[in-house]
């Protein structure tokens, strides 16, 4: 393990027991991801891209293998508050304006209330939604919603953020403009993000690299490492290097379809 | 509001019309057995002119009804000689000072029985043992007839020297408790697994948990149960007063009004009644707007 090692899997897996027998959510998951990368789950449902990530945030126990996040295990690292955490939903609590989501977990982590006033005062600049403080949840549009939450996941600094599909429920255009400005945050911030999504351009768009998975059971089948510079404006998207990311990532995802049936 | 105004005066409107429709053949049989024994004929006007004004009606007018709760609240403290005017305090005698006995024991045993309901949930929704084993029994209490365990308390707190307001106001507790058990432990609840997982995120303990995401999430669910369980509440005092011996309250009225066949009497405390069961349920109501507007939440 190198000293930049942030999340190390070694043969992980996990096997929930249901009714129809066990269903083999991870097999044999090894993946190093290093400090400050951008690092990309791709994969159908039930590929276990979420229950990766949900593993790593300790909220799912692996039957199988080891893991370590920041060399700790994950129920450590989550007691030290080492990553933020997006889900595909918002989940403002509706009876707290803005500020006061995100200053949720601040709240809960102790810190004191002129400091608390500070960083949600700097992460919701970092999200553009300075102006918005006293506004409440349903007062403003999906895509503000979730950089709210975004928002919420930067407050208290964490070196982490893992994103479980943030955008899924979005429209395209709104998508697009999300993931600019999540990569613009990544940059500033030089945070380690793994970021799950089903969506090809957007795993391409944002990643130094990419994991592509396939389901049934649950593991990845290629590794791709991102040729696209660090500067990206959308019309990257367009270059020959882009297109050939994508189809790799598309053949990729086809061949674990294809064995798995 | 003033959009609601006309809607609700056509119903009213309309059941004082039945009401007034139903008067004359409930209480004319009365009258013509009247006019058989003296051996006169009645004529149709007559008839209805008698059934709407008899002392003892099997089914009072509305007038009447009015008069009775207009006659025993403001003109008995107004002019009697007990009432407030000429004593300084309340007349025994006046719906004001029964409804007043009511309403405190209805309030105390409110208090106490929303108290238990949100501890009961808390309890329910942290503990295990609990869940299994309480909901059952408190979902078995609600089986048994207030008519019938009513007296029992009363008698059983005699004994042992408890008497005046606690006893009803434990009978009021016993009936509003139940709503809020039910509705605190869906509104504890109500937080989805996503929101629960956020918390873990944040290693946030039970106690923060409780305090930021569960309490705020069960407000709705909250008020809904206190409005169903103030009226029970109320009924739970005045079924109290039944068997005290019809000394003071709504219940020990209806009680004496129907020992002596005042119908008049037993409807003005029934109206009575109703009235501060309006009032609270409005209070509860005005409350749950303001507090939920507060929270942001959209009504």
């Amino acid at each position: 393990m190198s000293e930049s090692t942030v999340i190390e899997a070694r043969d992980l897996g996990l096997t929930f027991e249901t009714n129809d027998g066990p269903v083999h959510a991870l097999k044999d998951v090894n993946l190093t991801i290093g400090k400050g990368e951008f690092v990309s789950f791709i994969g159908p449902s039930g590929c276990g891209k979420t229950t990766f990530l949900r593993v790593v945030a300790d909220l799912e126990q692996p039957t199988a293998g080891a893991i370590t996040v920041n060399g700790m295990s994950p129920a450590e690292a989550r007691r030290a508050r080492a990553y933020g955490y997006v889900f595909q939903a918002p989940g403002l609590y509706p009876w707290r304006t803005i500020a006061r989501n995100v200053k949720l977990p601040l709240e809960i982590m102790g810190y004191d209330r002129a400091e608390q006033a500070r960083r949600v005062a700097d992460v919701l600049e970092l999200v553009e939604l300075e102006g918005f403080e006293n506004k409440f949840p349903w007062q403003l549009s999906g895509g503000m919603q979730q950089r709210a939450s975004i928002a919420r996941a930067l407050a208290f600094d964490a070196d982490i953020l893992l994103m479980d599909e943030p955008f899924g429920a979005l429209d395209e255009i709104v998508r697009d403009r999300l993931n600019e400005q999540l990569l613009a945050l990544w940059r500033r911030t030089e945070k380690t993000i793994g970021f799950v999504t089903h969506s090809i351009p957007e795993a391409v768009y944002l990643s130094t690299r990419i994991v592509v998975m396939s389901p049934r059971p649950g593991r990845i089948t290629d590794v791709i490492d991102s040729p696209l510079p660090a500067e990206r404006p959308l019309e990257i998207r367009d270059s020959q290097a882009f297109i050939e990311v994508a189809h790799r990532v598309r053949e990729g995802l086809r061949e674990g379809l294809a064995d798995a049936v | 509001m003033r959009g609601a105004l006309v809607p609700v005066l056509t119903v009213v409107a309309v059941i004082i019309a039945i009401w007034y429709a139903a008067v004359i053949p409930v209480n004319s049989q009365w009258v013509l057995d009247q006019a058989g024994r003296a051996g006169v004929e009645v004529s149709t006007a007559e008839l209805v002119r008698e059934t709407l004004s008899q002392d003892r009606p099997r089914l009072p007018a509305p007038h009447q009804v009015g008069a009775e709760m207009w006659n025993s609240t403001f003109v008995e403290e107004w002019r009697g000689p007990q009432g407030l005017m000429n004593t300084g305090t309340l007349s025994p005698r006046s719906l004001f000072w029964h409804a007043w006995v009511t309403l405190s024991a209805t309030l105390v045993g409110f208090g106490i029985g929303t108290g238990l309901g949100i501890l009961l949930a808390v309890g329910i929704v942290h503990n295990r043992a609990m869940d299994l084993s309480v909901m059952p029994w408190a979902i078995a209490s609600q089986t048994i007839p207030i008519i019938a365990i009513a007296p029992m308390i009363i008698v059983v707190l005699n004994a042992v020297g408890v008497t005046g307001l606690i006893p009803k106001a434990i009978i009021s507790a016993y009936l509003s408790f139940f709503p809020v058990v039910v509705g605190m432990v869906t509104g504890l609840r109500s937080p989805d697994a996503m929101q629960l997982d956020l918390m873990k995120t944040y290693n946030a303990s039970r106690p923060e948990v409780f305090a930021k995401l569960r309490w705020p999430s069960s407000m709705p669910y909250l008020f809904a149960s206190l409005k169903v369980g103030i009226a029970a509440a109320l009924i739970g005092a005045i079924v109290g007063e039944l068997p005290t011996g019809a000394v003071a309250g709504l219940g020990a009225r209806l009680l004496s009004g129907s020992y002596y066949g005042q119908t008049i009497q037993i409807w003005a405390a029934l109206f009575a009644a109703a009235i501060v069961a309006a009032g609270m349920v409005a209070i509860v109501g005005a409350i749950q707007r303001y507090t939920l507007r507060r929270m942001g939440m959209q009504q």
